[in-house]
């Protein structure tokens, strides 16, 4: 359930095999459809929408032109309220700094709230082998972790789950885990439910460290922000002794004023709710109520190389609603498995290789898992060109360039398995300038296509191996058109 | 070196292209959006706070001042449960013909204890007509985060039309974020499930809001 997924398929081949599975697809096609109408009503509500878009892109565009400045104000308020501040460079340093403030307190359980730079940077399993066991505590995040299985969507990470499946899991594994389910356990969603409750709050009551995200950091006031629906994320706010927030350095907005786009925006965009049913806000520590101890560990694991990216910085505006995997016709098919990363879908298609670079076979693919329809942007409450960042991207991936990796700027080679394809658009170029040799291949290859194989040999492999070849025609077409006269001959 | 510098370095040298900007941030931001959607006068603002919560299946009642003790004795009576949590500022004759017995959360009970509490009854800081939003402060009629949370049924007592603003931005205007706000749009609930709502994960799966007129603000 790690974040980073070692030895994962290109995104090709893992949407070739999510492809063959019926069950999801049609899960996959029910629950995007749903979203989607609904949250179209919701953003029709509020006419000035247009606008709040705008000033939602504007405030974390400013914010992201100025964040050493914002990231030291955030840092003054946060300790000024009685919390404590980390920074973490990458993912190991932030599991390390998690890792030894759990140990401190001397417990050797968390309960979580979900959280996608914890599944980024691989927590549970750093906690796991440091002999702490982390309890996710999201509905969808439990089905998840129980399952031994990874999020699909960003929003219901177990999309790809049928009701059926969801009872067996809770049937098998709550046991394990604690409070095992009930007998008789129907696969009612009422039913599952209550399981899910009664199996969490055992753990919510006793819970001493909490580990959560946040879904907004405001630098004016040292105030952190989390929206949900379930509760799980209050319990988890509240109840324990010591909080853990790990937070993305790119969450900031400049001032409280701010957070009036954004609430309004997010849950419209995500759930396609007016408002989200609970929204929690904490300021470092209050006597007496919450958390004694804060930390706030702000991590950058590959947010700086973006931002040095002027095209691809814009990913970094992100507010993780995911209307654009529900409007996505690449992601409606292949679930979010197959992109091979937390953060699937369109964004994940720009933000994954920015974050993790362009070297391994999954984060070079990326960029092309899309059909640059456009609608990821049409669709974006804080206007995110997805498009150009993908064509970017395709294009660094082709031809390589500078770049900037941990911090510092390399040239980045182009990938391997596109030398093939710069061979094949040369070797086009020069066919299609040579009319006499584009013929004379052209009839080789009508002459001799009963022996053509089903898949391309040598490096066309990868392209055929996801594709049906086009049949060759028995004849060309300039062949035809010269023996029929334009086809006034032909058939007669 | 320090991470800390590690990480405002590489912002920094990633800014590099960044031209200086002068404007302060007030500028920077176009604020054209609107600031309620609708025009509304205050009785359709409450109808319509009404309405939002009703839809997002809260329980709505209306009633005066006078009524408030009735109402709340009727609805925990209702409920059933044995004990009330009662935050320490909340108005004391709010629950004068109320036959639960009263609890009080104490900063030494634990969230074992809480859990046995059926009911508790509250006031809010602020509720929003357009989201059909209530918002808890931990003022002395609201009490910590933890007790709105752990009993299964909440009620909330809105003062109208005073407490009732129209939208987010409203909202946020009134509220002060260096106090632990907790914001709540009906009662918990998950759609993880083939995305069949299904209210009551893990807060309150009942929440009922008092919506009263003629209550003095801050009265004991």
């Amino acid at each position: 359930m790690s974040g980073t997924f070692v030895g994962m398929p290109a995104f090709p081949e893992a949407a070739h095999d999510a492809l063959a599975d019926p069950t999801l697809r049609g899960n996959l096609r029910h629950a995007t459809r749903t979203i989607r109408a609904k949250r179209a009503r919701a953003v029709a509500e509020l006419p000035d929408w247009a606008r709040l878009r705008a000033a939602g892109r504007r405030i974390k565009d400013h914010t992201l032109r100025h964040l050493d400045r914002y990231l030291e104000q955030l840092e003054e308020a946060v300790t000024a309220a009685g919390g404590t501040v980390h920074w973490a460079a990458d993912a190991d340093e932030a599991n390390r700094i998690v890792t030894g403030l759990v140990r401190a307190t001397g417990e050797s359980e968390v309960v979580k709230v979900k959280s996608m730079a914890t599944q980024e940077i691989g927590l549970n399993e750093a906690l796991e082998a440091a002999g702490i066991r982390a309890y996710e505590t999201d509905l969808a995040e439990l089905i998840v972790q129980l399952g031994g299985d990874r999020p699909s969507h960003i929003l219901v990470p177990a999309i790809h789950r049928n009701r059926g499946e969801i009872r067996e899991i809770f049937a098998r594994e709550m046991g394990d885990w604690g409070r095992p389910a009930p007998a008789g356990l129907t696969d009612t969603p009422a039913d599952l439910a209550e399981a899910a409750r009664l199996h969490l709050r055992e753990k919510f009551l006793r819970a001493k460290v909490g580990i959560s995200g946040a879904n907004f950091m405001v630098a004016e006031t040292g105030t952190l922000v989390v929206v949900e629906s379930e509760g799980n994320g209050r319990m988890c706010l509240t109840l324990p002794e010591t909080l853990i927030s790990v937070v993305g350095i790119e969450k900031i907005v400049p001032t409280w004023r701010d957070l009036e786009v954004f609430l309004q925006t997010l849950p419209r965009s995500s759930t396609a709710e007016r408002m989200n049913p609970y929204t929690s806000t904490w300021t470092g520590t209050t006597d007496e109520d919450g958390p004694a101890a804060f930390h706030l560990v702000l991590l950058d694991n590959g947010r700086t190389d973006t931002l040095a990216d002027e095209i691809g910085r814009q990913a970094l505006r992100c507010i993780r609603c995911s209307a654009c995997l529900n409007v996505c016709p690449v992601y409606e098919r292949a679930g979010g498995h197959a992109y091979g990363s937390v953060y699937p879908g369109p964004i994940g298609a720009i933000l994954s290789p920015q974050l993790r670079g362009t070297g391994s076979e999954i984060d070079a693919s990326l960029p092309y898992a899309s059909s640059l329809c456009g609608a990821c942007y049409e669709v974006c409450p804080v206007a995110i060109d997805i498009p150009e960042v993908l064509v970017h991207l395709r294009e660094r991936v082709v031809q390589g360039g500078p770049a900037v990796r941990e911090g510092n700027r390399v040239v980045l080679k182009p990938a391997k398995r596109h030398a093939a394809e710069r061979a094949a658009m040369r070797a086009a170029r020069w066919a299609l300038t040579h009319p006499a040799a584009l013929r004379g291949g052209q009839r080789l290859a009508s002459r001799t296509r009963r022996l053509h194989p089903r898949t391309l040999p040598g490096p066309g492999r990868a392209w055929s191996a996801t594709r049906d070849l086009p049949p060759v025609p028995a004849e060309p077409f300039r062949d035809w058109w010269q023996r029929t006269n334009g086809g006034r001959d032909d058939g007669k | 070196m320090s991470s800390r510098d590690r990480v405002l370095g590489r912002v920094r040298r990633a800014l590099a292209d960044v031209t200086p900007d002068e404007r302060p941030y007030a500028e920077a931001v176009p604020r054209d959006y609107l600031r309620e959607h609708g025009d509304r006068t205050v009785e359709q603002t409450v109808d319509l706070l009404a309405a939002n919560l009703a839809d997002y299946r809260a329980l709505v009642h209306r009633c005066a001042s006078a009524e408030l003790p009735g109402l709340l004795a009727r609805l925990l009576a209702q409920r059933g449960s044995a004990e009330v949590l009662v935050p320490a500022g909340l108005p004391a004759q709010w629950l004068a013909a109320a036959d639960p017995v009263r609890v009080h959360d104490r900063a030494a009970d634990t969230a074992h204890r809480l859990d046995r509490v059926g009911s508790v009854v509250t006031g809010c800081a602020v509720a929003i007509a357009e989201t059909g939003t209530i918002v808890l402060d931990g003022s002395p009629d609201q009490g910590r985060r933890r007790i709105s949370l752990v009993p299964d049924h909440h009620v909330c007592v809105v003062r109208v039309p005073e407490q009732v603003v129209s939208s987010v931005p409203g909202a946020l205007e009134r509220l002060d974020p260096a106090r632990p706000l907790t914001w709540i749009s009906g009662p918990s609930a998950t759609s993880d499930i083939e995305l069949d709502r299904v209210e009551g994960v893990h807060g309150p799966r009942t929440l009922e809001v008092v919506l009263v007129t003629g209550e003095p603000a801050g009265g004991r």
